[in-house]
């Protein structure tokens, strides 16, 4: 027997080792081969797939962790999280509403959300909402009549392996950096978007995100693919707070614009932060890049990141493409013991590419708040031009804001333009606010939304409400 | 190079007399600079300037061994016309020349044999390297509520003797309370292909107040890293003006610490580079008790093959309520082969502030040009113009008008 056949060997008594049980279905802890392997063959990938995950594997094992971050951590053991579970079974799931957190509900009171959503934002049984990976599984029949492919990512591998095949790892090699990598070795499921030449997604796609089994860290991968002339406005996460056992999430996404196409990505993130002491809460390490790849196309991201203890992210553009256009909207906000490091790149490689980069960076209590950004105009990308404006905003003296962009001109007929501010909320204003009645943390809420105005905007309508009254709410008790 | 630095510090140890306690000190900061050797692009403070690949590139390999056994003559010709000064000659990185003819002998107080005791926890190599070869060290006292009445000018000469060398030179100044000085650091060489590496630290007691004006204006072929640590008590008042335009590359670091209220700091810079030059200003600011106050601007132009870098790096203790910290960076690129890299930071853990940044880039503007040509001027007067008129905004910047225009005068600008 040789080696491989032997590999199959083992694997299949991997496979009948374990629960038939399909709701327990676990990989066993710890990160090696065998593991990638099950993930794959539970999943019935090609070999093709395999063997990118076994590619990416081979690099992730020469990788080091970075640490340049602002935000330290307690080192992860990579060997002791389960990477990969199915969801769990009914039976733990909490059976109606009165067994949740007061705490929680009254979030979901204060945001405004469905009772029948708060039910399933929770894993709780009611009807056929539940089984539901995606919100837009109904919408499903009306964007199969415009030929969009809007399915979860195991699902593209089996019916559009093609499309898969072609962009998968485009954006985001399975060269990258440490998480990225580790996410195109283990990655169990995500979104998969495709929209056909010239067609406009009549709709907006959103997914909420779920952890659903204990201790399995989460490992999203996304693919957002835009055809000559098409556009698509894409929304991940929800306001509402997400509790979860698992520290980890480290997710990829990639966007492909191609020639006029244009893809907008909007994220509100509000994982569990940690208590107030900061404990617990979620790692939020996330690799996001789009890459506009033809002439006129254009990538935007919109991010409202309140939650998770630590967030570590940059959603970047590659404007590769002539005339291409690269946005950045971001608002963060940071209280209690939680800490942030985000920002952007804008890579410039094409011609007349222009790029917008506007952060709101909020730091209240224990917290910290870093907007590290990169503008890079190559010397190929004449005619470029940038305009980056970061402001943070401090409450109290035992929080950070730090803002740490990085530019680099290399082309002398582009323009940069960089701006950064750090205040604190005036007194007057504070005063003003009060005496038309607002209670302090109603004012505060008030003056922040102002502050974050220019990104709010940028939110599908939906979500902008929503957001608006999730800015408020993260910032309770900040005020003394 | 490690075998080279070894046998050239014996014979250092060998010819000079240095106590035993001295020779100690020297082997550690020696071993300390060989564990890590010159910085590389690693290193977040050197990204932009990979310092070990320059040194490679345009000089191979360092000699570290200078002999100061000869008295090299001092060329007046160096010195600088129309305006009375105190000097301090440095040839070769040996002082050749001490004068303050001008002040009273008993106010100022020149300590040829201070020991320099590295207090800056930070693990810059540079400075190991400086503590491990600086033969000398001269420590300048300007006494209490003494000011001096003409500038101290600082020439930094090399000569044709040396070549492929590392040479370190160090001066530590103290300002006691109310008292004043303005050095000018003026650079001339001779020689080609040399490390240059200075060290200077500033120590201001209350009141007191340092001008200081470095200016790197005449074409050479050296490599010059200048490291500046200023203290700053309550009340005083730095001001830090640097010309980079010389050298084929130049960094200049400034550290600034406000430890005393209502003490500021000022740094502008100008970069005017050319054909394969690379230069670098760093600085940091640390306000680390309540209303203090800095202020950067630093501006840029660039020709042919050229990169500046800034980096630069603002930061608020939580205690430093009412800080006020501004830093500006603007660049003109004159041609598709020049770079511009800037990173500036703010680090800020207090929330009664005011603390911004800006960074600029770009070409020339066309309209003004057109402007300027429409009314007479041909397309190199008025971009020539334009430069100035973007250059003299930093050297206005200059609060002692005497040299101010002296400045004005070398850089051939015009009002």
């Amino acid at each position: 027997m040789d080696k491989r056949e032997k590999d199959i060997e083992k694997l299949k008594d991997y496979k009948y080792g374990f629960s038939t049980d399909i709701e327990n279905i676990r990989a066993p802890k710890g990160l090696n081969e065998d593991v990638i392997k099950f993930i794959s063959n539970i999943k019935k990938e090609p070999k093709w797939m395999l063997d990118f995950r076994l590619k990416a594997f081979e690099r992730f094992k020469q990788l080091k962790e970075p640490n340049w971050q602002k935000p330290k951590y307690p080192k992860i053991d990579y060997q002791d999280l389960y990477y990969y579970s199915a969801p769990k079974s009914m039976n733990d799931k909490p059976k109606s509403l009165d067994e949740l957190d007061p705490k929680l509900l009254e979030t979901y009171k204060k945001l405004g959300i469905p009772l029948q959503e708060q039910a399933r934002l929770n894993g709780i049984a009611v009807d056929a909402v539940f089984d539901s990976v995606s919100v837009a599984t109904t919408f499903k029949d009306e964007l199969t009549k415009q030929g969009i492919i809007f399915c979860s990512m195991s699902e593209a591998i089996q019916k559009h392996p093609d499309l898969v095949k072609k962009y998968l790892g485009t954006v985001i090699p399975t060269t990258d950096h440490f998480f990225a990598t580790l996410n195109s070795a283990v990655f169990t499921d995500g979104s998969f978007v495709y929209i056909p030449e010239g067609i406009k997604c009549p709709m907006e796609l959103s997914t909420y995100f779920r952890i659903n089994a204990s201790e399995t860290g989460q490992f999203e991968r996304t693919l957002i693919i835009a055809d000559k002339g098409s556009y698509v406005s894409y929304l991940e996460g929800c306001t509402a707070p997400m509790r979860d056992e698992n520290q980890l999430h480290a997710a990829n996404v990639e966007l492909i614009a191609l020639e006029d196409a244009e893809i907008k990505y909007s994220t509100v993130q509000n994982w569990y932060p940690g208590d107030e002491n900061g404990k617990g809460g979620i790692y939020n390490f996330v690799t996001k890049r789009g890459l506009c790849k033809g002439k006129n196309s254009k990538i935007s991201w919109t991010q409202v990141e309140t939650g998770s203890a630590i967030t570590w992210k940059y959603p970047s553009c590659i404007l590769k493409g002539d005339n291409s256009i690269g946005e950045f909207y971001s608002i963060a906000i940071t209280n209690n013991h939680q800490k942030a490091d985000t920002g952007t790149k804008m890579i410039h490689l094409g011609k007349n590419t222009k790029s917008k980069i506007i952060s709101k960076g909020i730091s209240a209590g224990f917290s910290d708040m870093t907007y590290r950004g990169l503008v890079d105009i190559n010397s190929k990308a004449k005619n470029s031009s940038n305009y980056t404006q970061c402001d943070s905003l401090l409450m109290g003296n035992k929080c950070g804001a730090h803002t740490v962009p990085y530019i680099k001109n290399k082309n002398f007929d582009s323009n940069i333009a960089h701006e950064a501010t750090t205040s604190k909320i005036s007194e007057e204003q504070l005063h003003y606010c009060q005496q038309r009645g607002l209670n302090p943390e109603e004012a505060v809420g008030l003056i922040v939304n102002g502050f974050c105005k220019e990104v709010l905007q940028q939110l599908p309508m939906e979500f902008a409400v929503e957001a608006q009254k999730l800015v408020g709410i993260s910032l309770e008790g900040s005020v003394g | 190079m490690t075998e080279q630095i070894k046998t050239d510090f014996e014979k250092i140890i060998k010819t000079s007399a240095f106590s035993e306690k001295d020779v100690e000190l020297k082997k550690m900061y020696l071993n300390k600079f060989l564990e890590t050797g010159f910085p590389t692009r690693k290193l977040e403070n050197w990204k932009f300037s990979d310092l070990s690949q320059i040194i490679k590139k345009n000089i191979g390999e360092l000699s570290f061994y200078n002999d100061y056994s000869f008295t090299n003559k001092v060329d007046t010709s160096i010195f600088v016309e129309g305006i009375e000064h105190n000097k301090i000659v440095f040839i070769n990185g040996k002082v050749e020349k001490v004068d303050f003819t001008h002040e009273d002998h008993d106010k100022i107080e020149i300590n040829d044999d201070f020991k320099f005791v590295n207090r800056l926890e930070d693990d810059n190599s540079l400075i190991s390297l400086n503590n491990a070869f600086t033969n000398k060290c001269y420590k300048i006292t300007v006494k209490k509520n003494y000011t001096l009445k003409k500038p101290l000018v600082v020439y930094h000469s090399t000569n044709n003797k040396i070549k492929s060398k590392n040479f370190n030179l160090k001066l530590e100044f103290q300002l006691e309370q109310n008292s004043s000085l303005r050095l000018i650091d003026l650079f001339n060489d001779g020689s080609e292909n040399n490390f240059i590496n200075i060290f200077y630290n500033f120590d201001l007691k209350e009141n007191a107040i340092l001008k200081n004006y470095k200016i790197d204006k005449a074409q050479n072929k050296n490599i010059r890293y200048s490291y500046n640590n200023i203290e700053q008590d309550n009340n005083s008042v730095s001001e830090t003006f640097v010309l980079s335009s010389g050298s084929n590359f130049s960094k200049n670091e400034i550290n600034c610490n406000l430890k005393g209220e209502y003490s500021s700091a000022f740094v502008n810079g100008i970069f005017s580079l050319n054909d394969g030059q690379h230069h670098e200003i760093r600085t940091i600011i640390n306000h680390l008790v309540k209303n203090t106050k800095s202020y950067q601007l630093i501006k840029s132009v660039l020709g042919k093959n050229s990169k500046s870098a800034y980096q630069g790096k603002i930061f608020v203790d939580s205690k430093a309520q009412k800080t006020d910290g501004y830093q500006l960076s603007k660049a003109i690129l004159l041609d598709e082969t020049s770079e511009f890299n800037a990173k500036p930071e703010l680090e800020i853990y207090a929330d009664d502030v005011k603390c911004s940044h800006g960074s600029a880039s770009g070409s020339l503007d066309e309209n003004s040009i057109f402007y300027l040509m429409s009314r007479g001027l041909n397309y190199q007067q008025s971009k020539e113009l334009l430069i100035n008129g973007f250059l003299l905004d930093v050297v206005e910047k200059i609060t002692d008008t005497e040299i101010k225009n002296l400045v004005k005068n070398m850089i051939g600008l015009k009002e």
